[in-house]
This record gives C-alpha cells, sequence and structure tokens, in this order.
C-alpha cells in the first residue's frame, strides 16, 4: 500500500510538470534582457518557463519562490562565490532543471548550502549538477518534492567545515531517485523525514556515512548503492524502515559497517548484498527486524549483534567468505538464526533435505577472544587458534549456547 | 711434494694425531702402518682435507693446503670403506666423477675398472653391489683420473685373490712412473714388492719412519712382516716421531 | 656448483618420497578445492596445509636426505671441490626440488581456482616457508651427528614453530593486555617465519576484518608495500641466516 502510494506520487509529480509547458516564456543569458537568473524569475509569471542560456552566472541568495519551470540550457554554471546559499526554493510544484550549482558559503556557524529548499511542496529537482557546496541540496518542512537524476559531488575534508550531499529535515513524502553523490559528510542525510523513498541513488566516497538517518519513520530504501564511504553507513532510533535490494561495499574501518542499525524497530532488510565491509551489519537495540535473502560476501565480521537487541529474524541468508560469520558481546541471544547458509558449515545431511542435521554455531571462540583483546587478531587462522576454535565448535563454554542456525542450509541459497 | 708440520687432531678428548711432522716425496711408495686406531686413516683425512686438524699445516708442492679445494685434483683417493649414493648406478656415479674431475689435459683411464669386468655391471645401483665389487669401483675412480698421488686406504680388504693381484701390479705400474703413493694395510705380506718406505703409528705418533731397505738392512729380515715384528720387539713404545727421523 | 646441483636435484626427484608429497599436495589441493563449497573456504584450508604440513614435510624429508647423504658428501669432500660448493648444491638441490613439489602440487591448481592477489600471496609464501625450512633442517643437523636426534630436533623446531610459539604469544597478549603491544607483535611475527608468512595471506585473506582492527601500526606495517618487502626480506633472512650458520659448521666438519 504504502509503495503504491510512493509511485502515485512520482507520477503525479512527473504529469504536472509537464503543465508548465502551456505557460509563458522567459530568457535568461547575455542577449536577453534578463541578465541573471534573480531578473528571470522576477519578471516571470506563475506557470512561466524560464529558460536560462548558457554560461557563468556569478549569483548568490537567489530567490526561487514562484511557482515557475526553471530550465538550464546546456548546463549554465550557478557560482555562489563561496557566500551563503546559493539558490534558495520557497514554491509549490517550482521545477528545478539543468544547472550547474557551484561554490555555496562556507561556514562553522551556519548550513549554506547549493540549493535550500524551505516549506516547499511539489518541488522538482532533476538533472543537475551541484559541486563544492557545503551542503548540496537541503531541504526543511517540505513535502513531496522530488530529487532525481542530479550529480552532487564534493571535495569534503573535515567533517565539521563540510555538509551533506542531499540533507532534508522535517520532511515528508519525499522521492530521492537516481542522484550519484559522492565526497560529502554524509551522502544521504534524513532527520525526521516520514513516509519517503530512496530509490537508485549512488551514494560513494563520502567521508562520514554514505546514508545516515534518524527519528525518520517508514522510509524505504531500494536499490542504492552505498560504497567506499569512510564509516558506511548508519540509520537510528526509526521506525518500520524497509530497505531492499541495496548494495553496501567496501566499508572499511574501526567504525566502519555496512550498515549500523541502532534502535530501528520494526523493518525488513531483505535482498542486500553486503560485500567487503569490515563489519557488514551491525545491529544494536534493535526489535522485530526480518533480515532475510541477503547476501554477505567477504566481509571482516557479517553480523555484530550486541546483547540489547531482541526477536529479529534472520533467515535464509548467504554468508561467504566472511573472516567471521556472527560475533556478540552478550552470552544469551534472543534472537533467530535458523535457515540460512553459512559457508564454514562443517555438517552433514543424511536425509536429503537440503538442510544440515546438526546445528551450525556462527560464532567463533576467537572472535570472541579478539573482542575482548584486539591485538590477537594477529594470530588469526594460526594453528594454535584453529584447535581452540574447533574444540570450542565441539564443547561450547565460552560462546553463546543457544546462539545456532538449527536447520543450515547445505548450498547456497540463489539470491 | 707433500709436507705435514705438527700436526694435531683431537677427536673429543681422544688425540688422534700428536705433532705428526712428515714428507713424502715423488717416487716414494710409503706403507703406513699401525693398529687399529693408530689415527693412519685420520692421517690420510687430514691431508685430503676431510679431517680439519687443530692445529699444525699441510702443504702441497710447498703451499699451504688450508681451506684449499684445487690440490685434491692432483690426488686419487680410494677410502677404506667406500661409500657412494645408493641410488646411483656406478655408471652414473662415474660420469658424476668426470664431471667434477673435468681437465682438458687428461682423458679419464678407465683399464683398471675394465679388468675388473665393471664394464658388465655398469647400470646396477651402488646399493646392490657386493663390498667386494664396490672396493673395485672405489680403487677404478681413484686411478681413473692419472693423478700425481695416490693414497690408498686398505687397498685390497675385500678383494679377491685375482683382482687384488690387478690392482697390485697397477700400483707397481704407478709407482714406476714416479708418482707418490701412500697405502695403509693390515696385510703386510702385500706390500713386499711396492714399498720403499715404512711409517709405523701408534697412539697418533710416528713410532719410526725408515725405509724399506734400511729397515731390512737393520733386521737382516727380507720379509717386511718380519721387519716389523722384529724392530717392534726392540723399540720402545711411545716415543716422540720426531726422535726417530733418519738422520 | 652447477655439475653437483644437477646430480642432487636428480636424486631428489627420483626419491618416491618427493613423488608421494607432490601427489599428496596435489590430491589436498584438488581435493579443497572440488569439495569444499566456495574457493575462499578452498583457501582457507590450504592455509593451513601451507602453514603445518609444508614446514613439517620440507623440514624432516630434509633432514633425513642430508643424514642419508653423508656417503654423498664424504665421497665429494675428498674431491677438488669447495666445502662451499658441496653444502650449497645440497641445500639447492633440497629447496629447488621441494620448492617445484610445491609449485606443482599447491600453485598450479590455486592458479586455476584462486588466481588473484591472495593465491599470489599463498604461493610465495609457501614456495619461501619451503626453502626456510629446508635451511632449518641444515640447522638441525650440524646439531648432532646422530640421525636419530637429528630428527627429533627436527621435528621439535617444527613443533616450536608451528604451535608453541604462538601459544606463548598468545599467552603474552593476554599476560600484558593492558599495556599497548602492537610494536611487539609486530616484532614477534618476524620471529617466526611461519607467523611471518601467516599475516602475509592473512592481510590478503582477511583484509575487510583487519582494516577494523584499532591499532593501526600492525596495518599501516604489513599493509604497505614497504612492509611486505621487508616482510618477505625477513623470510629471507629466515633463509639466510641457519644456512650460514651451518655452513660455517659444515666447514670446520670432520668426515
Amino acid at each position: 500500500m504504502k509503495t503504491l502510494k510512493i509511485f502515485l506520487g512520482i507520477v503525479v509529480a512527473l504529469v504536472g510538470s509537464s503543465d508548465t509547458l502551456t505557460a509563458g516564456k522567459v530568457y535568461v543569458g547575455t542577449n536577453h534582457p534578463n541578465k541573471t537568473i534573480q531578473q528571470g524569475i522576477d519578471n516571470a509569471r506563475h506557470g512561466d518557463t524560464v529558460y536560462v542560456e548558457r554560461g557563468v552566472y556569478k549569483e548568490t541568495e537567489i530567490k526561487f519562490n514562484k511557482t515557475l519551470y526553471l530550465k538550464g540550457i546546456d548546463f549554465p554554471v550557478i557560482d555562489g562565490g563561496r557566500s551563503g546559499n546559493v539558490m534558495e526554493i520557497h514554491a509549490k510544484g517550482a521545477i528545478l532543471e539543468g544547472f550547474k550549482i557551484i561554490n555555496s558559503g562556507q561556514s562553522e556557524m551556519h548550513d549554506f548550502a547549493g540549493l535550500l529548499v524551505v516549506d516547499s511542496y511539489g518541488v522538482i529537482i532533476r538533472n543537475n549538477k551541484f559541486e563544492n557546496n557545503t551542503y548540496s541540496i537541503l531541504t526543511q518542512h517540505s513535502r513531496n518534492c522530488t530529487i532525481k537524476d542530479n550529480e552532487i559531488h564534493s571535495v569534503a575534508n573535515n567533517e565539521v567545515l563540510f555538509g551533506n550531499g542531499v540533507h532534508c529535515w522535517r520532511s515528508d513524502s519525499m522521492y530521492i531517485l537516481g542522484n550519484n553523490i559522492s565526497g560529502h559528510r554524509d551522502g544521504i542525510y534524513f532527520e525526521f523525514v516520514t513516509n519517503s523513498l530512496v530509490w537508485r541513488n549512488i551514494s560513494r566516497k563520502n567521508i562520514r556515512y554514505g546514508l545516515h538517518f534518524m527519528f525518520s519513520n517508514n522510509d524505504t530504501y531500494i536499490s542504492n548503492i552505498f560504497e567506499q564511504n569512510e564509516s558506511g553507513v548508519a540509520v537510528m532510533y526509526t521506525n518500520n524502515v524497509n530497505m531492499y535490494n541495496n548494495y553496501f561495499n567496501d566499508n572499511w574501518g574501526g567504525a566502519a559497517y555496512g550498515i549500523l542499525l541502532k534502535d530501528i524497530s520494526d523493518g525488513e532488510i531483505s535482498g542486500n548484498y553486503f560485500g567487503r565491509n569490515t563489519t557488514a551489519l551491525d545491529i544494536e537495540g534493535c526489535n522485530r527486524l526480518k533480515i532475510f535473502k541477503n547476501r554477505f560476501i567477504n566481509n571482516g565480521y557479517a553480523i555484530k549483534i550486541s546483547a540489547s537487541t531482541l526477536d529479529n529474524e534472520i533467515t535464509q541468508n548467504n554468508f561467504i567468505g566472511n573472516t567471521f560469520d556472527v560475533a556478540t558481546n552478550g552470552t544469551l541471544v534472543a534472537n533467530s538464526f535458523t535457515g540460512n547458509y553459512w559457508d564454514k558449515y562443517e555438517g552433514y545431511d543424511l536425509n536429503k533435505d537440503g538442510r544440515g542435521d546438526i546445528p551450525y554455531r556462527p560464532i567463533s571462540l576467537y572472535s570472541t577472544i579478539i573482542e575482548s583483546n584486539p591485538a590477537s587478531l594477529m594470530l588469526f587462522r594460526s594453528i594454535i587458534v584453529s584447535l581452540l576454535d574447533k574444540t570450542e565448535k565441539l564443547l561450547p563454554g565460552i560462546t553463546p549456547e543457544n546462539l545456532k542456525d538449527e536447520k543450515p542450509y547445505m548450498k547456497p541459497l540463489a539470491l | 711434494m707433500i709436507e705435514l708440520k705438527n700436526i694435531s687432531k683431537k677427536f673429543g678428548r681422544l688425540q688422534v694425531l700428536n705433532g705428526i711432522n712428515t714428507k713424502f716425496k715423488e717416487g716414494e711408495c710409503i706403507a703406513l702402518l699401525g693398529p687399529n686406531g693408530c689415527g693412519k686413516t685420520t692421517m690420510i683425512k687430514t691431508i685430503l682435507g676431510m679431517v680439519v686438524p687443530d692445529s699444525g699445516q699441510i702443504l702441497f708442492d710447498g703451499k699451504e693446503v688450508n681451506n684449499e679445494w684445487q690440490y685434491r685434483k692432483y690426488i686419487g683417493y680410494m677410502p677404506q670403506i667406500g661409500r657412494y649414493p645408493e641410488n646411483m648406478t656406478i655408471a652414473h656415479l662415474i660420469q658424476m666423477m668426470k664431471d667434477i674431475r673435468k681437465d682438458g689435459n687428461i682423458a679419464p683411464d678407465d683399464r683398471l675398472a675394465k679388468s675388473f669386468g665393471l664394464n658388465d655391471m655398469m647400470n646396477k645401483k651402488m646399493r646392490t653391489l657386493s663390498g667386494g665389487t664396490t672396493q673395485k669401483v672405489s680403487a677404478s675412480l681413484a686411478f681413473m683420473f692419472k693423478p700425481r698421488v695416490l693414497i690408498l686406504d686398505e687397498p685390497t680388504a675385500g678383494l679377491d685373490p685375482i683382482s687384488s693381484e690387478k690392482l697390485k701390479e697397477r700400483i707397481i705400474e704407478e709407482k714406476e712412473k714416479g708418482k707418490l703413493i701412500l697405502i695403509t694395510s693390515h696385510i703386510l705380506s702385500e706390500l713386499d714388492d711396492l714399498v720403499t718406505k715404512v711409517i709405523y703409528m701408534n697412539e697418533g705418533n710416528f713410532l719410526f719412519e725408515k725405509p724399506l731397505a734400511e729397515l731390512k738392512e737393520i733386521t737382516g729380515e727380507e720379509k717386511l712382516s718380519r721387519a716389523v715384528a722384529k724392530i717392534m720387539g726392540g723399540q720402545s713404545i711411545g716415543k716422540p716421531s720426531n726422535q726417530m727421523q733418519p738422520a | 656448483m652447477k655439475k653437483i646441483l644437477k646430480y642432487v636435484i636428480v636424486d631428489i626427484i627420483q626419491n618416491k618420497i618427493v613423488l608421494i608429497y607432490t601427489a599428496l599436495l596435489l590430491l589436498i589441493s584438488l581435493s579443497v578445492f572440488n569439495i569444499e563449497s566456495s574457493a575462499a573456504k578452498g583457501m582457507a584450508s590450504l592455509l593451513n596445509l601451507i602453514l603445518l604440513v609444508v614446514p613439517l614435510v620440507c623440514i624432516i624429508f630434509s633432514t633425513i636426505y642430508i643424514y642419508n647423504s653423508t656417503e654423498f658428501t664424504e665421497l665429494l669432500v675428498s674431491q677438488p671441490l669447495k666445502r662451499k660448493t658441496i653444502w650449497l648444491s645440497l641445500f639447492g638441490g633440497l629447496a629447488t626440488s621441494l620448492s617445484l613439489a610445491f609449485l606443482i602440487g599447491v600453485g598450479i591448481p590455486v592458479l586455476l581456482y584462486h588466481a588473484d592477489a591472495t593465491g599470489l600471496v599463498m604461493i610465495l609464501s609457501g614456495l619461501f616457508l619451503t626453502v626456510v625450512f629446508v635451511s632449518i633442517a641444515f640447522l638441525a643437523v650440524g646439531w648432532t651427528r646422530d640421525k636419530a636426534k637429528g630428527i627429533g630436533w627436527a621435528i621439535a623446531l617444527w613443533l616450536f614453530f608451528a604451535l608453541i610459539f604462538d601459544a606463548i604469544v598468545l599467552f603474552l597478549l593476554f599476560q600484558f593486555q593492558d599495556y599497548p603491544l602492537e610494536n611487539a607483535m609486530v616484532i614477534m611475527s618476524f620471529i617466526n617465519p611461519i607467523d611471518l608468512s601467516r599475516v602475509q595471506i592473512l592481510l590478503q585473506m582477511d583484509i575487510s576484518a583487519l582494516m577494523g582492527y584499532t591499532g593501526a601500526v600492525f596495518r599501516e606495517f604489513f599493509g604497505s608495500s614497504m612492509g611486505i618487502i621487508i616482510s618477505f626480506l625477513g623470510l629471507s633472512v629466515w633463509i639466510a641466516v641457519p644456512l650460514l650458520f651451518s655452513l660455517r659448521s659444515f666447514k670446520r666438519k670432520d668426515m
């Protein structure tokens, strides 16, 4: 139902945009009376289309406050000259398309953006390029806006002075589609954003998180790629999150996660691919999540799960080539791990039902030792450690006895 | 040609060689006699560089041989018990020795091997050979590269009488060519026709070192064995060897 | 040098044990890759083979072979050859033929099934371990003339490097876990050639996990190309030093 609503929203947004074609046309450029974009906007009427010709427009704090279709031809550059917000949209049903917006202000006091969207409804921002902005797109108190197919890049090098690629605050029904984001603090940041869809975006090489949200209920994330972000993805304090078919790759570091789930409840995480992360999935204080049909391939830790995590169901996932499959900091684990494929499983299947006859214990003794003494990771894969692990698997003493997969699959699931 | 100066060697606490001084010249054929464990083999091995002496010098053609190895190409050595790589065939072994001692000027001489009939068993592996046959191989190898010095440690032990005789003939032939020959043996009767000088060792010392003619003259015996027996009866054992050098 | 080496290699290659060793390695490697569900898991199994079986076979076979070659060395020492030449030929022959056995038995399957950086580092480490343990065998042989004692020493050395050393390190890690141990750990791994190889392979296989390791020294040292070069230099020292010591004692040895 929710997904249907979101799709309808997209259709409405796209159809709505074609209405403006019937309206008047205003031109901006060196050969036209309107030399600046601000002049073009000021001289246009609601419903007009404003064409901006190719060129460099050294303007900042552009007030975009009418229902206009503002279209750049051959990507005119709007250079904010490193002061303030380059453009501010405060309108209903406005469309911004085909611009290259660069050099927003940078300040420790204010959050300056390439494009600020405030108190707006039904705004569409598509096919633009953002470079070198502190925040590239910042929305506040807006509803039903679409941010689509934008190239959003910056060169962030510290977390204080630089902002996020797409930053939404207290917004609702946002559609973030097909954007390519890199070089920001966080690629996509949501705070108090509800009923929104994040779909087919690529967020990579950001200096903190590829995706970061908190207090953002009822959002759905589909087919995004989050990779090589310095801390991966972190999501917190949120209910009803659904994540399908996303890729979380190559997030390396002591505090880097494919995805860190903290206080997340009631959601589905399915069809995702976790490859070569230090920790693919870190679950802290989460409840009633359904984690199924994901692939965990070649990670350091596939899943780290804290003792405060309850009633999660982890099933039908493939665990292949991970250094450690599961690690935990507690002894009592109240989550279900039944019915996954684990490549480290050494059991047998006498009745040939495709499921192992003895349980698999995904926690190795040595991963527990490393938790308490990280330097001992250096002895990993030595003979003495293999012996310790083998002994522990036969006679569990230190690792949680009840953390086990009772019916592991014998062969990888086709995912 | 070979000179030993004050050579001493201990194995553990056992003094095997005790300040040996001597000179061997070309054309000499020296019999090295003495009871078991008197240091004969050790002395030979020090000359060959197989045993490293604790002190003293060995000169070959006037040059010290310590850490040298080139001089060994002038020496043919037949060990007391020839020990060879077990998996090698005779042909293989000979081929390897030819490889090692390859010298453009000298064509290998395998007359001895032929006369021992080794040619028919060239493809036998060394471990399958009898002690006697192994000795034949050792002998053939010692003579093969026409060395200037022949060191033969118990050459006839284990050989059948016919082969023994063949070897003896060959030794005489080499001696007549003016080569230096050093033989140890227990069977003194064999040495009668060969030897020019006799050295008798005991407990790491030379008890005496005399030309055969002189020995016979002193003792008035024709047979080496009797002469040695006689002189041993009259000698006090344990005198330092240097006092017995012929003047 | 070359001519003796040729004879040693021919002799060893004809040796049944080396043929069996090659076949065994090949059999294990191929079955590991075919039976295990993923190539990555196969590599993990192969790692044990390389860290455990290869050093064991190399040190024991070499020890026995050197003792059994007493006749051969005796024969050669009386010939116009340098002792150094004889000893190095023996070493070269053992190192070459056992490396060849490893290349055929493990190298080819790894290249067939897992020809990436991990595979290459694995092959390289295995080769180095082969030669290192041949070299250590030469050292052990120098300690005693008694073959049985020599083999005893060889097994003891293997046990030390394969198991006891790591147990001691693990013990120390827990005894001193309140202290920064990273630099000490780097030095410790240079004391044991098996650890040095294992860390190199670890850095390839478990890089994701190692990147989570909070202490940066180890990662930065071994992970950098300089660290890799120094590690393999360390392994080269492990080849050279035991060999040189054994050569020194062989030069003074009485046949």
